[in-house]
């Protein structure tokens, strides 16, 4: 009933790099027993199940508050679609309660392991941004702790604080509880389609048109061909499925039968290119629909226990950006071209376009853009200079990378990609700090972009 | 629905194993300390389906107040279907040693207030002729050991005591279920270093659980700890005892 925890947790990031030494955990069982964090000398920083992929879940000296053990429900109210729970709550706990009385999660993100004050933190995205927007969206309220007192926040109330936490990255306080809506589901299925696009004009070409159509929409692409065939891909593309009366498949009886999208042992032993080559053929047609779960469409990855281990000790590093769209999005083909010229292959690029929802969010990453999310196994200096690069093109782009995975930006860019820093830096709370944030606010020799 | 008694039910071991009660949309007692506590898992068990949950706050080392406490249970629900009796202290062993009136307040608190409840609801259920009492025991009762002897003879009396239950109960066709968790990742043990051999209390909950709606006699959480305590008791007490364990 509640999500099996790491219990050997090591509390290290989800990319493995960097690895950092705290000096103290602290569990938190109940909201009510906070432990006062004026009592530490240390900075703290809340930490749930460890998804967040480089350093903004890290605190290197300080202390973490482990969030993840506070899982319980307040109020589900079932009529109205609207949650209210602990911070520690997964994104699977909450779908085994609401998922049999017709609800879903109004967003989710690509692994349903997350915690819901993780969820806000990082103000996680999915496949209906375009329809639905960032998580932060959803929320409708939430208690923040922090050094000084207790507030609840809301679009109206302690309105500036509520904006700071939603993508927040866990430095305004604690979230204890939150409370957000849901959304209506006729069915657990999903109506799927994918579709294949041969390079990235045609995913240009037919992404406005797929957007109009489906709720849930994404697209696995292949980062390593060139030439006529950059960025070919497959566009999986998905709307809840509403049975006709009387004719609703159990969604017991379908799920064996869900093939899954991935290979999952294989993953390891396959060079990239080979992999690549044989996801772009495995729909057959140009188009091929079917019903799916909706597990297998959303968190594909879930099946995968521990997948950061495929990709060895050393780790690996996400990479998320967004760029406007814009002309014949050169920045996005110059991202192509570079990570084609550097050899080091990404087994998951997964290609979207971000529609124009604004998140009340003030450190929020979506931007209305294309957005590109691609993994590196971590190489070392190639890898770092190589993700620098496209760091640059995003800048001049006037793009954006995502805190939640990243590991090594420049203080620089960080500075660029979010101008509103500033703005945010007046809401963390003194008391709180993390790895992520000393390293991207560490003073910057050239801040003003030379 | 099942209608179901938690006492110490804000052990966490017990709030996993409800879960799983609600989701089929049990009604609930809830017995234990504090009051607010007990409301926040009222609230939790509502929210994931239970159809009612009723708390009672009671300091079970009162016992004089036990047949109250079952009273209460039976007068809100109309019938008890089902016990979990889970309260329970690590107590430190050291300090024990030390002191008698530790160590004898870890045997009232482990085992004298079961005796007390089981005593009282042995009857209810026997009258009933129907229905499931269990007990968190723990695998620590099964051996005593140097580093936590006190703890465990007052699980090996609880234990004890649910077998010569189960007996006479057999006869009224009432199932008296012994539970054995392992070491559970829990607020009990926060301050012990976790091993591999440390279990989620989820996956301890969902073999209560399933102990219960089965009516299992002895349930080891998780399942393979039946085979370490098999072997752990099999130890020849001239090596055992030379043992840090």
């Amino acid at each position: 009933m509640t999500t099996p925890l790491n219990r050997l947790k090591q509390y290290k990031s989800w990319g493995r790099y960097p690895t950092v030494e705290h000096k103290a955990i602290h569990q938190i069982h109940w909201r009510s027993d906070l432990p006062d964090v004026n009592q530490f000398e240390e900075t703290v920083l809340p930490y749930g199940y460890g998804r967040s992929y480089g350093d903004s879940c890290l605190n290197e000296g300080g202390i973490l508050l482990d969030t993840s053990y506070m899982q319980q429900f307040i109020a589900f109210d079932a009529e109205q679609g609207l949650v209210r729970c602990e911070a520690g709550v997964s994104l699977e706990q909450i779908l085994e309660v609401i998922v049999p009385c017709g609800w879903f999660l109004p967003v989710t993100p690509g692994t349903k392991f997350v915690s819901i004050g993780g969820a806000i933190a990082n103000d996680v995205h999915g496949k209906n941004h375009h329809r639905a927007g960032t998580f932060g969206c959803h929320v409708t309220q939430f208690e923040l702790v922090r050094s000084d007192g207790t507030y609840i926040c809301s679009p109206t109330e302690n309105a500036e604080l509520f904006r700071a936490t939603i993508g927040g990255l866990g430095l305004t306080g604690i979230i204890t509880w939150a409370e957000f809506k849901l959304k209506r589901i006729p069915s657990p299925l999903i109506d799927q389609e994918k579709i294949r696009f041969a390079n990235l004009d045609e995913f240009f070409a037919i992404s406005a048109e797929m957007d109009q159509r489906f709720e849930y929409l994404m697209s696995w692409s292949d980062c390593l061909s060139g030439g006529d065939s950059m960025g070919r891909g497959i566009f999986m593309a998905g709307n809840f499925y509403d049975p006709p009366l009387g004719a609703e498949p159990s969604a017991k009886k379908l799920k064996p039968f869900v093939p899954f999208d991935l290979p999952s042992i294989a993953l390891n032993t396959l060079s990239v290119k080979a992999f690549n080559a044989v996801l772009y053929r495995v729909p057959l047609g140009k188009r091929v629909r079917s019903i799916v779960h909706y597990e297998p469409f959303y968190y594909p990855l879930d099946a995968i226990n521990n997948w950061y281990r495929l990709y060895g000790k050393r780790g690996f590093l996400q990479y998320q950006l967004v760029v406007p769209l814009e002309g014949d999005n050169e920045p996005i083909r110059e991202v192509y071209r570079r990570i084609a010229q550097s050899g080091e292959g990404s087994f998951l690029v997964v290609l979207k376009a971000f529609g124009d929802i604004a998140s009340p969010g003030m450190l929020s990453f979506p931007m209305p853009g294309v957005t590109l999310a691609l993994d590196f196994a971590f190489n070392g200096e190639k890898t770092l200079k190589l993700l620098d690069e496209l760091d640059t093109i995003v800048r001049e782009a006037r793009g954006r990378v995502y805190p939640a995975k990243d590991a090594r930006m420049s203080p620089e860019n960080f500075r660029a990609y979010y101008p509103q820093w500033e703005a945010f830096a007046h809401y963390i709370d003194p008391k709180f700090s993390s790895s992520f944030w000393r390293r991207v606010t560490a003073s910057a020799k050239s801040a003003n972009g030379q | 629905m099942l209608k179901i008694m938690i006492i110490g039910a804000t052990s966490v071991i017990a709030q996993e194993t409800a879960r799983f009660f609600a989701t089929e949309g049990a009604e609930f007692f809830l017995v234990g300390i504090p009051a607010d506590k007990l409301v926040v898992i009222k609230d939790d068990l509502v929210a994931r389906g239970a159809k009612r949950a009723e708390v009672y706050e009671a300091d079970l080392t009162d016992f004089d107040k036990h047949p109250q406490i079952i009273e209460s249970a039976v007068q809100a629900m109309g019938s008890i279907d089902a016990v979990l009796i889970a309260h329970g202290t690590l107590g430190n062993q050291k300090a024990a040693e030390a002191s008698v009136e530790v160590a004898l307040k870890e045997i009232n608190l482990n085992l004298l207030s079961n005796i007390s409840l089981l005593t009282l609801l042995g009857n209810y259920f026997e009258k009933q002729r129907r229905g499931c009492i269990a007990v968190i025991s723990s695998v620590a009762g099964d051996r005593g050991r140097g580093s936590n002897y006190v703890y465990g003879t007052a699980k090996a009396g609880t234990t004890t005591f649910m077998q010569g239950l189960r007996s006479r109960l057999a006869k009224s066709g009432v199932a008296v279920v012994t539970i054995k968790p392992g070491l559970v990742d829990t607020p009990m043990t926060a301050d012990i270093k976790k091993n591999f051999l440390f279990s989620d209390p989820a996956t301890v909950g969902k073999a209560i659980y399933l102990g219960m709606k089965k009516g299992k006699d002895t349930v080891y959480a998780p399942w393979f700890w039946r085979y370490i305590m098999a072997i752990i008791i099999h130890i020849p007490e001239f090596i055992f005892k030379k043992m840090s364990l």
